[in-house]
């Protein structure tokens, strides 16, 4: 599959410039690729060794430790239900096996026409609105079975796609430092002391 | 039941939907508290928060004034590391805070790296929170056009970059070191301290400084009313306001900023400003004080104060404000096969104790409840426990790199020494406890123990 595009090469390029050693972007730009093909492909994390300066195998090694990052295909929308403690207690375990009914298939698996993969999921910090859900990272609170039924048939009809965008689009706003503004990354090489802290004698 | 009518500190603005836009923060008194910190010097800056006594809010609770004294003299640069990776099951505050104001984080995170010398800051966000990142890269990209955020703020000498960056699922990465892992681009397996105390050896082998979301966003306060007026609220070792998410079987789950130290586990829980009693008029049989990591209190634990020092007492902690109440139809088998399976998935697999450890204890409360356990198997979980973190005792006693490993021992010695009738009823017959059990909420306090202290 794809390497990078040119103009996600320069979206790279500007997230490298902010950190004091490469690899430091390496998630941010695990993301960028998944972001762009919908999964990290085996291509991409060649490409981001090269941008990087790591070898492939490192750029696998610290993809796989992540659960956000997919190394095969999933759906156009990932289902994430909360089954932790407080999701449990109201009912989190029924609206996992009431969307395993709904989508036809397992915790872990993914529809056939490739529009949706389900997921029992860990605590997604929302605990007073169990019980909830993420479609696509986006929060779904104190969600009823026939809610979660309404959504998924929205989503199968190619509805709500301005509020939910296909997966691997995290944040839709991206930082940028503007050049005149920056303060530049600290190298770790460099020791200096501060200058607002050399000067501290001179305030009142 | 007294409930305290202090102002609120960092939730001031929740009730603005606006609030997370620099027009209505800068409206409502937003970026005064950097104004008035670059006028000082950072040792005053520095001497204020110590005067406040701000603990750290994100599961530790050491004191945010000491931590920063902890950067050797003469090495630089610094960094600051902000943990927003907020995971632990029950925790839910962090994650408003950037959402709903995020220019308060970033004005706490420029304070801290004024008060400091850090050159460069970094946000970690957890992966998971798609609107926070998009909150905090807004407010962001606004504060530098402005000028309070990248070189020479407010035409100060004092020039810093905050670098929004994020992850990508993984509760170990909670931990201070693993979070400085994950930031250099590795996996997220905690360091060994010492020799990697962050604030000697952190980011890059320099001097960081690892402060929670909560803890930062309680600076711009202090900075603008002063560490007294803050030392002010709450009580004598747990000072200001402090955010408690309130969930599960209650009739008003929800997120409360409480005075400190002075409001009780019963007001949160059954107060009617807050969690409004337990649903149904249920009753109460257990609730978790402190996220899943910690030892489990019940009723008679509902007077203590939400301080740290007396919930330690009582042998468990006030970890991250996360109290997740439990009412009498709770299966605490499940509800602790659920904890244990949580701990067993995200073990990072560093340890031996805490890898093999979690995932044997989850394997035999799978068969319990699934009817396939033997009476022996109670006794089994704890030995099984007691090699992860001997004793269960409280403090703990760890035999691993992080705190991860004896986390999920605590659900299944609460549930056993409380609930052994439970676990009798599934394996079908009495069972032995022949391993010795030490943490003053599993077992109560012990007489000795307790004549000690009077």
């Amino acid at each position: 599959m794809a390497r990078l595009t040119p103009e996600n090469v320069t979206v790279a390029t500007e997230i490298l410039s902010r950190y004091p050693r490469p690899k430091s972007a390496l998630i941010p730009l695990l993301h960028l690729a998944q972001e762009q093909d919908g999964w990290v492909t085996d291509d991409a994390m060649e490409h981001l060794a090269e941008l990087v300066g790591v070898t492939p195998a490192e750029v696998v090694g610290t993809c796989s430790f992540y659960e956000m990052f997919k190394r095969e295909p999933v759906g156009r929308y990932l289902v994430n239900v909360c089954t932790n403690i407080s999701c449990q207690l109201l009912g989190g375990e029924e609206l996992l096996a009431h969307a395993e009914e709904v989508l036809g298939v397992k915790a872990g698996g993914t529809t056939p026409d490739g529009t949706f993969t389900l997921e029992d999921v860990e605590c997604i910090a929302a605990c007073t609105e169990a019980p909830c859900l993420q479609v696509n990272y986006r929060y779904f609170h104190k969600i009823t079975h026939d809610e979660l039924g309404t959504l998924v048939d929205d989503l199968r009809a190619g509805r709500r796609t301005e509020e939910i965008p296909p997966h691997g689009v995290v944040a839709r706003i991206r930082q940028h430092i503007p050049a005149d503004r920056a303060a530049g990354p600290a190298d770790p090489a460099v020791n200096v002391e501060p200058p607002w802290l050399a000067t501290e004698e001179k305030k009142p | 039941m007294t409930v305290s009518n202090a102002p609120a500190i960092i939730t001031a603005r929740f009730g603005d939907e606006a609030a997370y836009t620099l027009d209505r923060y800068e409206a409502t008194g937003g970026y005064e508290g950097l104004r008035t910190a670059l006028a000082k010097t950072p040792a005053q800056v520095v001497e204020e928060v110590k005067t406040a006594s701000l603990l750290g809010r994100g599961g530790a609770g050491f004191p945010a004034g000491v931590k920063w004294g902890f950067c050797p003299p003469g090495v630089f640069p610094r960094y600051l590391v902000v943990n927003g990776d907020e995971s632990e099951p029950g925790t839910y505050k962090d994650r408003l805070l950037m959402e709903r104001d995020p220019h308060q984080l970033i004005e706490g995170v420029l304070i801290a790296c004024y008060a400091v010398g850090c050159s460069q800051a970094f946000l970690y966000v957890r992966g998971e929170m798609a609107l926070a990142q998009e909150r905090i890269a807004q407010a962001l990209n606004d504060a530098y056009a402005k000028g309070y955020v990248g070189k020479n703020i407010l035409g100060s000498d004092f020039s810093v970059d905050i670098v929004l960056h994020w992850g990508a699922g993984a509760y170990i990465v909670g931990e201070e070191t693993a979070l400085i892992e994950s930031l250099e681009g590795n996996r997220g397996l905690p360091r060994l301290k010492p020799p990697f105390f962050p604030a000697a050896k952190g980011l890059y082998l320099q001097p960081t400084i690892v402060n929670n979301v909560e803890t930062l966003a309680n600076l711009p306060w202090i900075i603008t009313h002063g560490g007294a007026a803050f030392a002010a609220l709450g009580a004598e070792n747990s000072k200001g306001m402090r955010m408690f998410a309130v969930s599960g079987h209650v009739k008003k789950p929800g997120v409360y900023e409480v005075e400190f130290g002075v409001t009780t586990f019963r007001d949160l829980l059954y107060a009617p400003v807050y969690g409004g009693g337990i649903r149904g008029d249920h009753q109460l049989k257990a609730f978790i004080p402190g996220g899943a990591s910690a030892p489990w209190f019940y009723e008679e634990h509902l007077d203590l104060p939400l301080e740290a020092g007396a919930v330690s007492k009582a042998g468990s902690m006030l970890g991250s404000g996360a109290v997740v109440v439990m009412d009498e139809t709770t299966d605490m088998v499940r509800a602790c096969l659920r904890l244990v399976r949580f701990f067993a998935r995200e073990s990072c697999g560093k340890c031996t104790p805490c890898r093999e450890g979690t995932g044997w204890l989850e394997k035999i409360l799978e068969r319990i409840l699934h009817g396939e356990g033997r009476p022996e198997d109670v006794n089994l979980l704890l030995d099984v426990c007691d090699n992860i973190s001997v004793g269960m005792a409280w403090p703990p006693r760890q035999t691993t790199i992080c705190p991860l490993g004896q986390s999920a021992t605590t659900p299944v010695a609460s549930a056993i020494m409380r609930f052994k009738d439970e676990f009798e009823a599934y394996v079908g017959g009495p069972a032995e406890i022949t391993v010795k059990v030490l943490g003053p909420a599993f077992v109560g306090p012990r007489r000795e123990e307790a004549s000690a202290d009077a």
